[in-house]
């Protein structure tokens, strides 16, 4: 790697968010010119919104090691702060978005904190235990707080209705973009070296001086702000906000991209992301067989690709630039 | 350096440790022996701070470490090699040494591997080998190294030997006399009696949880008890 001359790291941050410009601003044309109507319009927000929920997950499974089973609880607490903080704030919603968003997120992250310091604590795999009852317990708070307190927060199955739409296929995208970026500059610093090497080696980990319920922790609760921010970006897409919605099944769907696109790469996420939101909504022309199609393909590639699309494997551009520039692949280091 | 006083640990509810009161002295190599479940690596765990006893306490440089969190004991120097030979399976050998130095600042990590690797040649051939495709001689070298990477003051072996062929043990002991010679202080646990006791300047024999003899070395090594029961005659 050394030996190789490397652009400085700002150069190519620079180049990655230009490139990504470039992308959003196509995207927004096709939607102005109606190429994409709105139909898919939706459908790619819902993407972005999966992409983010994945590679928060990608946190827990791949690179903690761990199974947290509670997507679907932290995605409530992030969808409800937001929504409830953008009901009442006076100010107009597409401008404090971003404060609602981030809300979410941290009011998610603090849960987080509380249920992954005690669990994280323990050893062996109790934390799919406790995510999954956390996640359940949230939903029944969200359905009954109102008429156990005699308050209007979260309106329980009568639904949270006038949450101003302010996902766009714009907002979403850059978030997109944020998670991923921050969460690769986590695993690539000393703290991300921290963390995997925990999931390879508990004990020796600890006898190298990591602190191991401190990284365990700190990976989980930026598993739980993603995805109070992915929730966050659902309850400004969908406008209405019922706790039916956040139930096992979201926690499992969630999983389920993670586990096709591969445990421990965020590539794998984010193309699995795509392919699992949009194949079925093509598959639409099979009605009745929708789902069955859609858990055969899923059963199929699990039989060819058991660790996934992209098993950990990351997509590096230099890969394709060298592929292009005749350049010898880089041996193997591993 | 080291003082371990009247320290009982247990496991729920079985006494794994009774009792026990040691010392490690400044520069010295002390070997705990004893045979399979006296609770040498319990005692060692202890130490380390990923066990916790229930009366006593543990000094390390005048510091009292009974609560101290296992990486800030490790920080202080004092370093555990645990039993069977823990690597990251899936990094290189450089960067399972860079993780052994995750205590010390980053700009002194070059240094420290170039003087380990110096010291292992063997292991500077197979800088970019991944560790789990090691030989069970390679990853105790690597094991020993990884923690030296982190300047211990007193570092702490858990039976290094186990499961090597007989050239290969004492290469490990050449290694540990190496190490003690550069200065660190050593506190060693074998079941392979004659050779800890070889190299120790002082030994404690352990049975279930209990110090039933302790001297010299080369008073252990004479003695009927220890013929006996660890070396076989
Ligand atoms: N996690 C545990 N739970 C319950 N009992 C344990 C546990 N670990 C060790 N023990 C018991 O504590 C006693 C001491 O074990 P320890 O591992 O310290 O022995 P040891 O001297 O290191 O043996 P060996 O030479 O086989 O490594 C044994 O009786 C063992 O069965
Ligand atoms: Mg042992």
């Amino acid at each position: 790697m050394k030996t190789r001359k490397n652009l400085p790291l700002i150069v190519k941050y620079l180049i990655v968010a230009a490139v990504y410009a470039l992308f959003l601003l196509a995207g927004n044309l096709l939607i102005k010119n109606k190429v994409i109507g709105l139909y898919y319009t939706k459908v790619l927000m819902v993407v972005a919104i999966n992409m983010i929920l994945a590679v928060s997950l990608n946190i827990g499974t791949g690179y903690l090691g761990q199974l947290p089973l509670g997507s679907a609880g932290f995605m409530a607490v992030g969808a409800y702060a937001s929504a409830i903080f953008m009901r009442k704030v006076p100010i107009d919603p597409k401008l404090i978005f971003p404060v609602g968003i981030i809300l979410g997120g941290l009011v998610s992250g603090l849960f987080g904190l509380i249920i992954g310091l005690p669990a994280l604590r323990l050893k062996g795999d109790y934390l799919a235990i406790i995510t999954l009852g956390f996640a359940e317990i949230i939903r029944i708070v969200i359905l009954n707080i109102d008429k156990a307190l005699g308050i209007t927060l979260t309106y329980g199955a009568a639904n949270l209705k006038n949450i101003p739409k302010t996902t766009t296929f714009t907002n979403a995208f850059i978030w997109v973009f944020i998670a991923c970026f921050l969460i690769k500059a986590m695993m690539n610093s000393r703290h991300g070296r921290a963390i995997l090497s925990i999931r390879d080696n508990e004990i020796a980990a600890e006898s190298c001086g990591i602190n191991l319920t401190f990284y365990k922790t700190m990976a989980f609760v930026v598993y739980a702000f993603f995805t109070g921010v992915g929730g966050a970006l659902y309850a400004g897409y969908l406008g209405i906000l019922n706790p039916s919605g956040f139930g096992f099944a979201k926690s499992i769907d969630i999983l389920v991209i993670v586990v096709l696109g591969g445990m421990g790469s965020m590539t794998g996420s984010v193309i699995s992301s795509a392919v699992l939101t949009i194949v079925p909504e093509l598959l639409r022309a099979f009605s009745d067989y929708r789902m069955i199609v859609y858990s055969l393909l899923l059963i199929i590639v699990m039989i060819f690709r058991p660790t996934g699309l992209m098993g950990t494997k990351e997509f590096n551009p230099r890969g394709i630039m060298d592929f292009f520039m005749g350049r010898k692949k880089r041996k193997e280091e591993r | 350096m080291l003082k371990v006083d009247n320290i009982n640990v247990y496991y729920d509810n079985i006494h794994a440790i009774k009792n026990l009161s040691f010392e490690v002295m400044d520069g010295e190599i002390v070997t705990l022996i004893g045979a399979n479940g006296a609770g040498k690596s319990t005692t060692l765990k202890t130490i380390s701070g990923l066990l916790r006893t229930k009366t006593g306490g543990i000094q390390f440089m005048g510091e009292e470490l009974k609560s101290t969190a296992p990486h800030k004991i490790v920080a202080k120097g004092l370093v555990q090699v645990p039993e069977g030979r823990r690597m990251f399976q899936n990094l290189t050998v450089e960067e399972n040494l860079e993780m052994g130095a995750f205590t010390m600042p980053p700009n002194e990590i070059p240094d420290l591997k170039d003087d380990i690797f110096r010291r292992f040649p063997r292991l500077s051939e197979r800088r970019k080998q991944v560790a789990g495709t090691l030989s069970g001689g390679e990853q105790q070298m690597l094991a020993m190294g990884r923690a030296l990477m982190s300047r211990p003051k007193l570092l702490m072996l858990d039976e290094p030997s186990m499961g090597l062929a007989p050239l290969l043990v004492d290469q490990v002991f050449g290694i540990i006399a190496e190490m003690h010679s550069s200065g660190v202080t050593i506190l060693l646990v074998e079941q392979n009696a004659s050779m800890a006791l070889a190299v120790a300047d002082r030994g404690y024999v352990l049975e279930t949880g209990k110090i039933v003899l302790s001297g010299s070395g080369k008073e252990l090594r004479e003695s009927d008890q220890v013929k006996k029961a660890y070396l076989g005659g």
